[in-house]
Order: C-alpha cells, then structure tokens, then sequence
C-alpha cells in the first residue's frame, strides 16, 4: 500500500484538513518540514510520539490519502533574507507571490528554491578589510538598488575570526558567496528559521516616540519605538484603515505588512496605495520601504499560523542592519484562531472558547519579540509591533483581546460607537491606553516641546469632563446646564472634531505632522479659554455655541499635512471673531 | 500572464467523470451518525475526496471529511435518513467534486446540488472545476473602483456597491429582504451593462422560492440568471455544497466568459446552521453559540471568491443576505460575516415600522469600498461629501430624537429641532423607495441635496463653499 523504499519516508496513516499523522519517520525532529503527497505539500512537524509524526499542513490537503509518503527536508521552516524582500509581496511561508500565477494550487516552490529569486543578481559593493578580526553584526558591504534604505550585508550570527576574502564589487546572486571568515563562508543572502529570535545586544533604557501620523495617538496614546501596541474593534470600527495609515506615514525606516487571515481585495489595495505614494524622505515611492506578506483569509490555514513569524524574522533581519522597523499585522486573532483549530483537531484539552491553554504564552512570546536594541553590530534599532485584534461580538473579554492587554504597551481600543457615527479613526478616549506618556513626555521636552505633558493632560481631562456633563445633559438637556459647563461641552466637540477625528481619505488631513497637531490642540484650547472668559463676562451661551465654528473645524482639512504655521495664524482670527460676541 | 487559459484544472470533462461510475464500491459501514457515514477497510481515498453513495438503488453523495488508517469519514449531502449499513455501497471519484461550467448554466433552475429542476436535461459544460476552488493570488487583483448602480437611493447615495465587491444584507426575519435582494439583482448595472445573476437559495421557504422566481422571471427568460435552489425541507447538508456551485459557476462565467457577475446568496445563517450540524456530529470543540471555530475560514472560502483580475473583463460580485437570529448583530453568522466583507447593508425592524422601504438602518449600513467607487470621475463629484453630510447629520439627527423623547420637543433648540424635520425628510424624500422603483444616480443625489437643505447652512461643515453653492437648492432654510 505505501510508496517506501526512499529514505527518511514516512507513511501518512491520518488526515483531517491541515492535520496529518505519519508513521515511521526516525529521526524526525520538532518543527522540521515534511514534503508530503505527489504534491509534495509541506507540513509541519509539531508533536512526536514513538515513530509517529503529528504534521501541520500549510497547504490545502485535498487528495492526501492514507499510505501516501512523507518525506523528512532537514530544515525548519526558513526565511530566505537577503535584497530583493522590499517592495515584494510574499504568503506566509515567505515565497514570493508576485511571481506567483493567478490561482494558488499547492505544490508551489518554498523561497530557497524559487528560480527567479535565485537568479537575481546584485551588485555587491565590498566595506570591510580583508585580514581585520570581524564578528556578527559588522558590516561586510552593501546592495545598493535593493530597496529604499541601504542594504547591508552583515556578518551573520555565530561566525566571527579573521576576513579571510571579501568579494571585490562585483555581480552576485543570493547563494553566491561575497566574504569567507575564517574557514566559513557568508553568502549574500542567508537563511534563518523563522520561528527563532535574532540574537542582538542589549535593550537600552529610555523611550523615543515613533510618529505615527495619526493625530489622536502621536498627542493622547503615543507609541514608543520598540514597543508593542494592539488596536482591538469590532468589524468596521477602522483596525485595518489605521494600520494602513501608520504604514503609510510613520516615520520608521521599513514597514512589514502582514495580512494575516484577511481580505485580498485590502492586499491589492496596501500594494497599489504604497506604489503610487511617494516617500518624502527619498523621493522613491513607499513600496520600497515595504514588504507585504499575505495570507488572506481563503489562503490555506495553518500558513497564516506562520505567517507572523515570517514577518517578523523579516523586520528582525532590518533590525539588524540599523534600521527602524514596524511590523504590522492584521489580525492578530486570525492568527489565534488558526492555533485553536490546529489544537482542537489535534484534541487538545480545551481553554477558554476552545483556545489552547498556551494561548498566552504564545501571544507574549510573539509581542517580546518586539524591541529597542543594540544590535550584535553596535546600532541602535527597533522592531515595533502593531497588532489589530478581532473580537468575536465586539467582546472585549473575550481571551485573545484580554490575553493581549497585558503584554503590550499601548492599546488603541475602537470604539463601534464612535466608528457608526463616522468619527475616525474611532480610537476610544476612555478605554485607550500607553504605559510610554511620562517617557515619551520627557522626549518631547528634551527634544523642542515642553509643553507636550501639559497639552496632553488638559485635552484628556477635557474629553473626560465633556463625556460626564453629556451625560447629564443628555437627562435634562443642555440648556439647563450652567455657562460654563456649556462650554465644556462646545470645548469637548471642538476637540473631537477637530483634532481627534482625522480623514485618512483627505490629502491635507491623512497625515499630521507632530508641529501640525500640536498647533491644532492649541487651538482648540485657547477657543475653550476665550469662551469660557466670554460666559464669565456676561456673554450668553447660547450665542457662543451658535457662532460658526467652522473655521476651528475645518483647520485641519484647509492646511497642509505640516502646516503648522496656518493653523497658528488661524488663531488670532478665530479668538479676535469670538471677542467680537461682546 | 492572466489569459483564458488560466483556469486551474480545467480538463475535459469527458476525461474527469463527475460520478464515479467504474470505481471500487465499499460496503463495509461502521457507523452512522448525524450526516456522518463511516466506512471502513477503504485505501487509496483522499481527504476531501467526492463520493456517490447508493442506498438500496438510490443515490446519494458524499465528501470525504477524514481519513483515518483504513477509516473513511465520509459527511453525506442528502443526510443519512433511513440508510442502514446493510444496503450501502458508496464509489469514491477519486477526487474532489467537481462540476462543469460554462454558459450553459444560464437561464436554468437547478436544486441545491446543481440537478435540473426545470426538466431540461443535466447541465453540461466544456470543462469541469473543483467546486472549492482555489485562493485568487492577492497581487494579481484588482482593487475594485467601478461603481454598481442599483437606481435603489439608498444603497447608491450612500452605501455604494462596487464592482467585485462583497456587500451582505443583514436582515431579521420578515422584513423585505428577499424583495430588496431581487430588486438589487434585477436592476443593477454598472457602466451600463447588466449583470448576469447567480442566484443560491438555502433553506428558504417555498413561499420565497416562488417570489424569488417570480420578481426574477425577466432575468431568467433573458437566459441572464441561473438558479440554485435548496429549499427548507430540502436535505440541510446539501447547502454546504450549494454556493460552492454557485461561485464555481460565478468565477467561470466572469474570468473566463468576461461577464459581470452577481452572486446573491440566502439565507447564510441556514447555510452556517448545516455547517454547524456536521461540525456537532464530528464531536468538534465549539467556540461561540455551538458554531465551530472554523467557521470564518468556512464562510471567507465563500466571500473571498468575489473580486476583479488585473487585465480581466469580468468580475464577480457577491451580496449574501442573513437573517439575524433574535436580531442580533453580535452573533456568530453576522458578526463573522461582517468581519470577512467589504461592509453590511442593516436591515431595521423599527424603520420598517415607520413604513419606509428599503427598511435600511443607514448608520450601521456601511460601504467600505464607496471611497474608491464613488467621487469625481466615478459617479459625481459631491457625492463622497454629501454621503458623509447625510449621515453625520443623522447621527446629531438621532441624538435629539432621543432627547426629544427625555425632555420634549418644546426644550429643544431651535438646531435641534431643524435636525429632527431633517431626518423626516432623509426618509420619505430619499429613503423609502417603491419595490420596482428605479432611480437614476442625479435623481437620488438631488433628493439629499434637498433633504440638507432642511438644516442651517452653517451646519453642513462637511461641504465645501463650493458644493454649497452649485448644488445646494435655492430658496431653502440654509441658503
Ligand atoms: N480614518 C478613517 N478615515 C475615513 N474613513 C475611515 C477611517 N477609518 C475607518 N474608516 C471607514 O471605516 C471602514 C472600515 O474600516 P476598516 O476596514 O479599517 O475596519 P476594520 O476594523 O479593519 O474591520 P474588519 O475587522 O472587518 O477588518 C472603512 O472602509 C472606511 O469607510
Ligand atoms: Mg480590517
């Protein structure tokens, strides 16, 4: 009934969709990959017992049959770095799809055999001294054409002696060796299993903010380079537009966009917005700063399990090299959902909602791999991880969003209602938090803004007071409230609407610079001052709230995206036409 | 790189018989339970292999669910009512199931496993495709930008449907949904053209069976419109198969003949129920309500299969409609639903109660894509900017009902007052609409237009100047 006769085979005995059980396979270890079937599909090995494998799929399984074999590679599931990630678009077990054909059958090539990749040459342009002493992390050369930051060729880890040979500049593929250390060969590009962490130095202390763009999380919930941030919301509430707008516009250096377990039609999207976009910072265009990788929802299962590891053994290899890099996935708990499935046809004792009991465990160990480092090569760098979580019913207590609240720094929480009355991005101002604010208010006061703490704290308590008095005003109306709490209210809508709220559609308004946002808030503020002086004085409310403050409003949509200055000269105006209520 | 020829599998389907006439036939049952048939002493059978199953002279069908040693769990479409091991011999294909397609399909009506329900002969077709299909590589799609015109005023003024797009109508039993759904397949177009309707039925009643029909009788006479029906007494594990028919035949007719497809499936909550049955039968650990973890893997294999290809004509565009059990959004078919689609069509029982049809909830109604398929250069310039007015307006509009209800009409403001006449005429004006009705894009858009007007003008802060004062009515409150 088998196939056998080659070696190291195995005989698959079960398959239910992406599980397969194989018997006879020695010598098997944990996390090596099987090429299974005709197809050749690979699979996972994730449990061991006796001579018999337990096998996760990454391909769709249809037509395995009981008695076909099942061959041992010798490698863990590897990443194949090296120039050519940026501007590309891979799945999650990192091959490429931009050469891929219209419809994905299985029994395609993993990246280390993709012809074209591996064709490609490059101009390797040589940095380093033949005979200096060399050790992981030091640059050997660079790539130059390989994306929109410079591509350098480090010494990988765990080889370190005397550069023996370094290719002089010169044309090579990613296989082809550039540098021979003591006895060891380094090849252009290199290979890493996915799964496991980079090796780096050190964490440094202290915080430095990463700018998001986005004006509600740069001023109220700002992110710390390194750090990890999770959006949890509802379908709808906006995960996917706000992870798009910080791949857009934060100021990292590359951006790693995993799409895991969504929508394809968001995919083509992130690829077509990132290539028309120019980035101002090299003029190239923001694809080359990027690299996607997609598994989409219809995409087989237990590839979007690994896809954010893939994703983030990229961000780790620019890490490395120096650079600042976000890492985003979309969504994280598609990414739950596929270890839950897994466990449960594998008949793992259930948790919570059918979860594996290592559902924590697993989400920390992925959120830890984010970071603030020195690299092995004595750079500063970072990987910072922003993940969406999907709640099942909008349920915020559900075990991937709760599980996921702890391990991060920042959490930017949705909020449905704010999403359906269209205020975007819908980040909640009472369910939102950063552990970073008194860090990154130093930043800010040693780097130009002393005042960022100050504005931070009255806009929060502004929101809070203006939530609490909508409340009551909402029993007896707002007219029986007194003058100044009135203008509270007008304070807190002017505050909401224009300067949280953000069309990420508008050209003038989808991206704010930090100088812009600020100014913004100042606005808003002084308005509140000046009004409430105004009812101190006699001036009735209702004629303040009538007055048009369209041109508080509209600021943020009639400047430019760095516009500070407008919006500042905005000011006087606006205060001198409310003086004009006397 | 994306021609005709591409079609994965495509083969003659002479050579790939569709049943498994000839193969070994197994007799040795070991169980039956729920929809589940297990056989034992089978070899050489494939996971997710197709079955025809003969019970004492009768056929059924089954899908390989497991392959366990020489176990075979096999789920059977037509369920395992009166099925005895000892009358049972089941011939497996030697493959997944697959069906011919082409345009042969169009202008028939077939039960919910693609059997011939209008007495004409089986549908036959040039090639055959696995009914699963395959995931579309995400770079060689089109993001979608061309705007469907339904002439419905409040799907085109302020949700907007776009070609290739995956919008859901969620619905509460006994609101007009199948009428909405029928009037939405039978006068769409976009650019123009009309699209060809593939329309799936699962467990829906005979009553709306025959409404359905018959409020698409112009389509199907045209030879524009294929019908799968599954009816409430029809076997339950058949509507597994029955939109998995309908996509295979949908993508066929859009990438390979170039037509604009329209895919309207309903009712996906009896589609999710089977789903769940068989799940229950197999012991699977439940996540939420009893519905499987697997469930929005499940139901994305389906809504993912919409779309546009780079260098393509066609594109297949799909509006699945559920019910809402207890009129729940929160619960598992929607909420998975909503998290897969490009937005959501809500259905309202207390707007169907102020008589306005289409009953459309248009706070919670959202269209993700209307920002690439609506605007200048798509369907008029103001049109982003007065949808997103409208519905802000709304949303104030609501809030002083609300308080209007706590404290009185007499203690409202005069603003307020003006928001609450506002949305009286967003609703008779723009909303409620006859059951055939058309309206033209200009007609609706001048119907918001002169619902805005209803308010002060320094109220509409979402238009410009400009818009303001080309299209704003004359002689109204605001101007
Ligand atoms: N900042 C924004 N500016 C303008 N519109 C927005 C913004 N954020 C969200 N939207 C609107 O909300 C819609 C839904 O947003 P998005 O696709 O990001 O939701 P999501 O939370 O990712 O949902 P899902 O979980 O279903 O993927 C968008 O299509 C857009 O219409
Ligand atoms: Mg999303």
């Amino acid at each position: 009934m088998a196939t056998l006769g080659e070696p190291q085979a195995g005989t698959v005995v079960r398959v239910s969709g992406p599980l397969m059980e194989v018997d006879g396979v020695e010598g098997v270890a944990m996390l090596e990959i099987l090429a299974v079937g005709p197809q050749r599909i690979s699979a996972e090995t994730v449990a061991i017992a006796g001579n018999r494998a337990t096998l996760q799929a990454y391909e769709y399984t249809g037509g395995v049959k009981a008695g076909d074999a099942a061959v041992a590679t010798g490698n863990q599931l590897t990443g194949l770095l090296g120039p050519g990630l940026l501007g590309q678009v891979f799945d999650g077990l990192m091959r490429p799809l931009s050469s891929a054909p219209l419809w994905l059958t299985p029994g395609r090539s993993t990246s280390e055999e993709d012809p074209g990749i591996l064709a490609r040459k490059w101009t390797f342009v040589p940095s380093a001294a033949v005979g200096e002493q060399v050790s992981p992390g030091d640059v050997l050369g660079t790539v130059p054409g390989a994306g929109s930051v410079e591509h350098r060729v480090l010494v990988p880890p765990g080889i370190s002696g005397e550069l023996a040979w370094l290719a002089s500049e010169s044309q090579v593929r990613a296989l082809d060796p550039v540098a021979r250390i003591g006895s060891r060969e380094v090849s252009l590009a290199e290979r890493w299993p996915v799964r496991s962490a980079r090796p780096f130095r050190d964490r440094p202390a202290g915080a430095v903010p990463l700018h998001t763009g986005q004006r509600v999380l740069d001023l109220m919930y700002p992110l710390a380079r390194g750090a990890a941030a999770a959006v949890p919301g509802g379908f709808g509430t906006g995960k996917t537009m706000l992870l798009q707008q910080i791949a857009k516009w934060s100021d990292a250096d590359v951006i790693v966009y995993v799409g895991c377990g969504e929508r394809g039609n968001e995919m083509a999207d992130v690829l077509d917005g990132l290539s028309q976009l120019v980035d101002e910072r090299t003029g190239g265009k923001l694809i080359d700063r990027t690299v996607i990788i997609a598994n989409t929802s219809n995409m087989p299962m237990m590839a979007r399990e690994a896809s954010i590891y893939t994703g983030i053994c990229v961000a780790e290899y620019y890490r490395d090299m120096g650079y600042d890099v976000v890492v985003i996935a979309d969504s994280t708990s598609r990414w739950a959902e596929a270890l839950r499935e897994f466990a449960n046809r594998n008949g793992d004792l259930p948790a919570e909602d059918g979860y594996p009991a290592n559902l924590a465990s697993a989400l920390a160990a992925f959120y830890e791999r984010a970071g603030r480092v020195t690299t092995l090569g004595g750079r500063t760098a970072s990987v910072t991880v922003i993940g969406a979580v999907s709640p099942p019913g909008g349920d915020m207590t559900e075990p991937v969003t709760t599980d996921t609240q702890r391990f991060v720094r920042c959490l930017w929480l949705l909020d449905r209602d704010l999403a359906y009355s269209r205020h975007y991005p819908a980040v909640s101002w009472t369910g939102s938090f950063t552990r970073d604010e008194e860090a990154v208010g130093r930043w800010h006061t040693a780097n130009g803004d002393p005042g960022w703490a100050k504005r931070r704290a009255r806009a929060a308590s502004l929101l809070a007071e203006a939530d609490r008095l909508g409340d009551l005003a909402d029993i007896i109306g707002a007219n029986s409230l007194p003058g100044h709490e009135r203008m509270v209210l007008l304070g807190g809508r002017l505050l909401r609407d224009g300067v949280l709220m953000q069309n990420a559609l508008s050209a003038n308004d989808g991206f704010c610079s930090a100088e812009k946002g600020a100014a913004l808030l100042d606005l808003v503020l002084d308005v509140v001052d000046t009004c409430q002086k105004l009812v101190e004085d006699g001036v009735p409310a209702t004629s303040i709230e009538q007055a048009d403050h369209g041109p508080v409003l509209r600021a943020r949509e009639e400047t430019g995206p760095r516009d500070a200055a407008a919006v500042s000269s905005r000011r006087a105006e606006i205060v001198r036409g409310l003086e004009a209520l006397r | 790189m994306t021609d005709r020829t591409t079609t994965p599998g495509a083969a003659d389907s002479e050579n790939l018989p569709r049943k498994a006439e000839g193969r070994i036939s197994h007799g040795d049952v070991r169980e039956l339970r729920g929809p589940l048939l297990v056989m034992g002493d089978v070899a050489g059978v494939g996971w997710d292999e197709f079955a025809s199953v003969d019970v004492a002279g009768r056929e059924r069908h089954g899908l390989v669910l497991e392959v366990d040693h020489d176990l075979v769990t096999l789920q059977v479409l037509e369920g395992t009512d009166g099925m005895a091991p000892g009358n049972i011999r089941v011939r497996f294909a030697g493959q997944p199931l697959r069906i011919p397609v082409g345009p042969g399909w169009l202008g028939r009506v077939c039960n919910g496993r693609g059997e011939p329900l209008d007495g004409g002969p089986p549908v036959t077709g040039d090639t055959t495709l696995p009914v699963s299909g395959w995931p579309l590589n995400p770079v060689h799609r089109e993001p979608p930008q061309e705007p469907v015109l339904t002439g419905i005023s409040v799907i085109d003024a302020l949700t907007t449907l776009v070609r290739g797009q995956k919008l859901p109508i969620f619905s509460v039993p006994g609101l007009p949904h199948l009428a909405l759904a029928t009037q939405i397949a039978a006068q769409a177009t976009s650019g123009g053209t009309a699209f060809r309707v593939v329309f799936a039925a699962m467990g829906l009643t005979h009553a709306d069976i025959a409404y359905v029909r018959d409020r698409l009788e112009e389509r199907s006479a045209a030879g524009e419109l294929v019908l799968l029906l599954n009816a409430a007494d029809d076997p339950v594990i058949e509507r597994i198969l029955t939109p998995r028919i309908a996509l295979t035949v949908a993508e066929h007719l859009a990438y390979t003949e170039g037509h604009d497809v329209l895919v309207i499936m309903s009712d996906m909550t009896s589609y999710a129920e089977a789903v769940r049955e068989v799940s229950a039968a197999r012991r699977e650990i439940p996540a939420r309500r009893g519905y499987p973890g697997y469930l929005y893997s499940d139901l994305a294999s389906l809504y993912e299969r919409c779309g546009r290809v780079r260098g393509q004509n066609g594109s297949v565009t799909i509006v699945p409609v559920l019910t809402m059990p207890a009129g729940d959004i929160t619960h598992p078919v929607p909420d998975l639903t909503g998290y897969i689609t490009e937005g959501q069509i809500v259905l309202s029982a207390e707007v169907a109660a102020r008589g306005i049809y289409p009953p459309v909830d248009a706070l919670s109604s959202l269209s993700r894509l209307m920002r690439s398929g609506a605007g200048a250069g798509r369907t008029r310039e103001d049109h982003l900017d007065v949808a997103a007015q409208v519905l802000a307006a709304l949303a104030r509009a609501r809030q002083a009902a609300e308080l209007a209800e706590l404290v009185g009409a007499g203690a409202l403001s005069e603003t307020d007052r003006s928001y609450i006449a506002y949305r009286g005429q967003v609703e008779s004006g723009l909303l409620n609409q006859g059951h055939d009705e058309l309206r033209s894009l200009d007609d609706t858009l001048g119907r918001a237009w002169s619902a805005l007007a209803t308010l002060p003008r320094q109220e509409l802060t979402m238009l410009s100047t400009e818009f303001l004062d080309r299209y704003l009515p004359e002689g109204s409150e605001a101007s």
